[in-house]
């Protein structure tokens, strides 16, 4: 039953195929060999006949299969007859008779250097065109923020709750467990490689400067934009693939308005929350390992750490964070803005979002280094 | 109840929490036909599909399938009788990072191993079956209208050459003009491929024009099944206020004087 057949035997100029077994799917690439066989021992003959009256099933695969056997053979001059089909696999034949008819469109292949050179050439004017994409929207968000003030009534006030209590809140747990983690590392580290100095004290200089100034923000942007920036562009993705944020703009709405201000305007004001917050976890952490690991009693930990530290210390960190928060929120909600049709692009955009907001966070950073540094803070 | 069915449903009950979606429902579908599925929004056609698919869980009944219990089938069992049937849903569920093509060459690229000769001419073949054309073969899901999302949707569950076409509302979404040929395009690929049918519609024309036969869910069962005659003449307060309410009386007029 399952076996498929098809013997040749050439008579002068005719050659006789008997076909049989099952035509079908299951077989398909067992035939299509014994098809491709069969093709060229036509060669001397100058016509052919199939009988088919041996088939058992018979489907779309091996409708197509006997007509790419004829359609070579026919075409070449030969004529094919097809003998022994029942009536009802004919139309099945005939509707394959027409398909395939255009010649198959094979891509150009493109020279390798050309291509990867173009691929670096649009890598470079996606660079380009992504910082246009982020000035749009910092423009746009501008012109939102001026309308709200004008008409402050309109702002999204509920949205704005939700969202903070989404990112801000929700968010601390995990930010003071990775900061009070974070502060406690550096400490150990501190401590370790100071004692051999005997300046163990100023391991407390350096978890206070380093984590007020630097450490705390940065860790609290970067882990901020793994979890909120992330979500934030997968949402407007989805929105924007199922039509929703056409649908806001259709009924008047500004989507940037409703959907992107309120968002980035909690970003702005979680981070330096969220920021202080972990600021005083770390130092909670390091004081704790320079107690349990230094022998440093909290009395001397604190003493030392006042000393050591000055607001400015404080107030670098934390003037950093709202504009960390703007970038995150920018990066994130122009991302999501860009998802095209498909599942493919939500999750690209998504990583893109991610990898962009961190790198500027750390850009950012560094650029305030530099400015903090030549106003002597 | 005919011997031929290729699916028995008896006593099928599926509910979600307190709500019992369908209660005791028995149905045959013959090989060979087309069988229409109506009633009204939530009476739970698209759950009885969903069911019969194996996509939800009943809670009581048997349905088996080209002479398959789903029950007693096992994991390899009921993966080949997954391969002889092919499910058009109703958003078309095309992948969307896969081009037309590759949408419908997936199914044959896992389960046949063809050449790659073969595997574009098959899918172009299925593809121009459907009245679409090579040009539309590269294109994305997302660049694509509602009407040809539904043909290759349809194209891609007639990739294995199934023996049963489940329909979940083929034509809904799309214009008059575009149903009524997708339509004729189902009846003739029916014929021609000589497959069975499962349509879920809400389409009076689809039932006038391609079902074999109807069956009517109301109250969790089906309250009536049969010709088009047979529904036109059921006493059924839902079925009649369906088949003889003003647009369902038009189209009766027409196609009774055409």
């Amino acid at each position: 039953m399952g076996e498929i057949l098809l013997t040749s035997e050439l008579k002068g100029e005719r050659l006789l195929l008997a076909a049989g077994g099952s035509w079908t799917a299951t077989h398909a690439s067992e035939l299509e060999a014994l098809v491709d066989g069969v093709a060229g021992e036509a060669a001397k003959a100058r016509n052919v006949s199939i009988d088919m009256a041996g088939v058992r099933e018979f489907d779309t695969f091996g409708a197509w299969l006997l007509e790419r056997l004829t359609r070579e053979w026919t075409s070449s001059g030969r004529e094919t007859v097809i003998v022994g089909l029942p009536a009802h696999d004919r139309g099945l034949l005939e509707e394959m008779h027409g398909v395939n008819r255009e010649p198959a469109t094979t891509p150009a292949r493109e020279n390798k250097i050309v291509s990867s050179l173009a691929a670096i050439g649009q890598a470079g004017a996606g660079v380009g065109r992504g910082l246009m994409v982020f000035a749009d929207m910092l423009g746009a968000l501008g012109v939102a923020t001026a309308r709200m003030l004008v008409r402050p009534r309109e702002f999204r006030f509920t949205s704005t709750v939700h969202q903070l209590d989404r990112v801000a809140w929700q968010a601390v747990p995990i930010i003071l467990l990775i900061t009070f983690l974070i502060g406690g590392i550096i400490a150990q580290q501190g401590i370790f490689h100071f004692r051999k100095f005997g300046a163990e004290l100023y391991a407390v200089d350096l978890v206070g400067i380093l984590i007020l100034r630097e450490i705390g923000v940065l860790i609290v942007a970067i882990m901020v934009a793994g979890r909120s920036g992330s979500s934030y562009t997968a949402e407007l993705g989805s929105m924007k693939m199922r039509e929703e944020i056409d649908a806001l703009r259709t009924m008047g709405f500004d989507p940037i308005e409703v959907l992107i201000l309120p968002r980035i305007i909690v970003l702005v004001i979680a981070l330096p929350v969220l920021t202080f917050l972990g600021s005083l976890a770390a130092l909670y952490g390091g004081g704790l390992v320079a107690w349990l690991y230094g022998g440093m009693s909290p009395d001397i930990y604190i003493a030392r750490l006042t000393e050591a530290i000055s607001l400015t210390h404080f107030k670098v960190g934390i003037i950093k964070a709202p504009f960390m928060g703007l970038v995150i929120g920018v990066v994130a909600c122009s991302e999501g803005l860009r998802v095209k049709g498909s599942a493919e692009s939500l999750g690209l955009q998504t990583t893109k979002s991610v990898v962009e907001s961190i790198f500027l966070v750390i850009v950012l950073d560094g650029l305030f280094a530099i400015f903090f540094a030549s106003i002597g803070m | 109840m005919a011997d031929d069915a290729v699916i028995k449903v008896r006593d099928l009950v599926v509910g979600f929490g307190d709500q019992i979606v369908l209660d005791h429902l028995s149905l045959d579908v013959r090989g060979g036909e087309i069988l229409g599925l109506v009633g009204g929004s939530g009476s739970g056609k698209s759950v009885l599909l969903r069911t019969l698919i194996g996509l939800l869980p009943k809670r009581h009944g048997s349905i088996e399938v080209l002479g398959v219990d789903l029950d007693k089938a096992n994991e390899l069992e009921r993966r080949a009788l997954e391969r002889r049937w092919g499910v058009l849903f109703q958003q078309g569920a095309l992948f969307s990072s896969l081009t037309v093509r590759q949408n419908v060459q997936f199914p044959m690229r896992e389960n046949l191993g063809l050449s790659p000769r073969l595997l574009d001419e098959m899918a172009l073949a299925k593809l121009e079956m459907v009245g679409l054309t090579s040009q539309d073969a590269d294109k994305f899901p997302s660049e694509l209208s509602g009407g040809m999302t539904k043909r290759v949707a349809l194209a891609r569950a007639l990739a294995l050459d199934p023996e049963i076409v489940f329909l979940d509302e083929p034509t809904s979404g799309l214009d008059p003009i575009s149903a009524g040929d997708f339509d004729e395009l189902i009846r003739t690929l029916q014929q021609t491929l000589e497959i069975t049918v499962f349509m879920v519609t809400h389409d009076l024309e689809s039932l006038y024009t391609a079902c074999d036969r109807i069956a009517v869910l109301a109250d969790g069962k089906v309250v009536a099944d049969g010709p088009i005659t047979a529904m036109l003449e059921s006493e059924h307060p839902w079925v009649k206020t369906y088949f003889q309410g003003k647009r369902g009386a038009m189209l009766a007029d027409q196609r009774i004087s055409a």
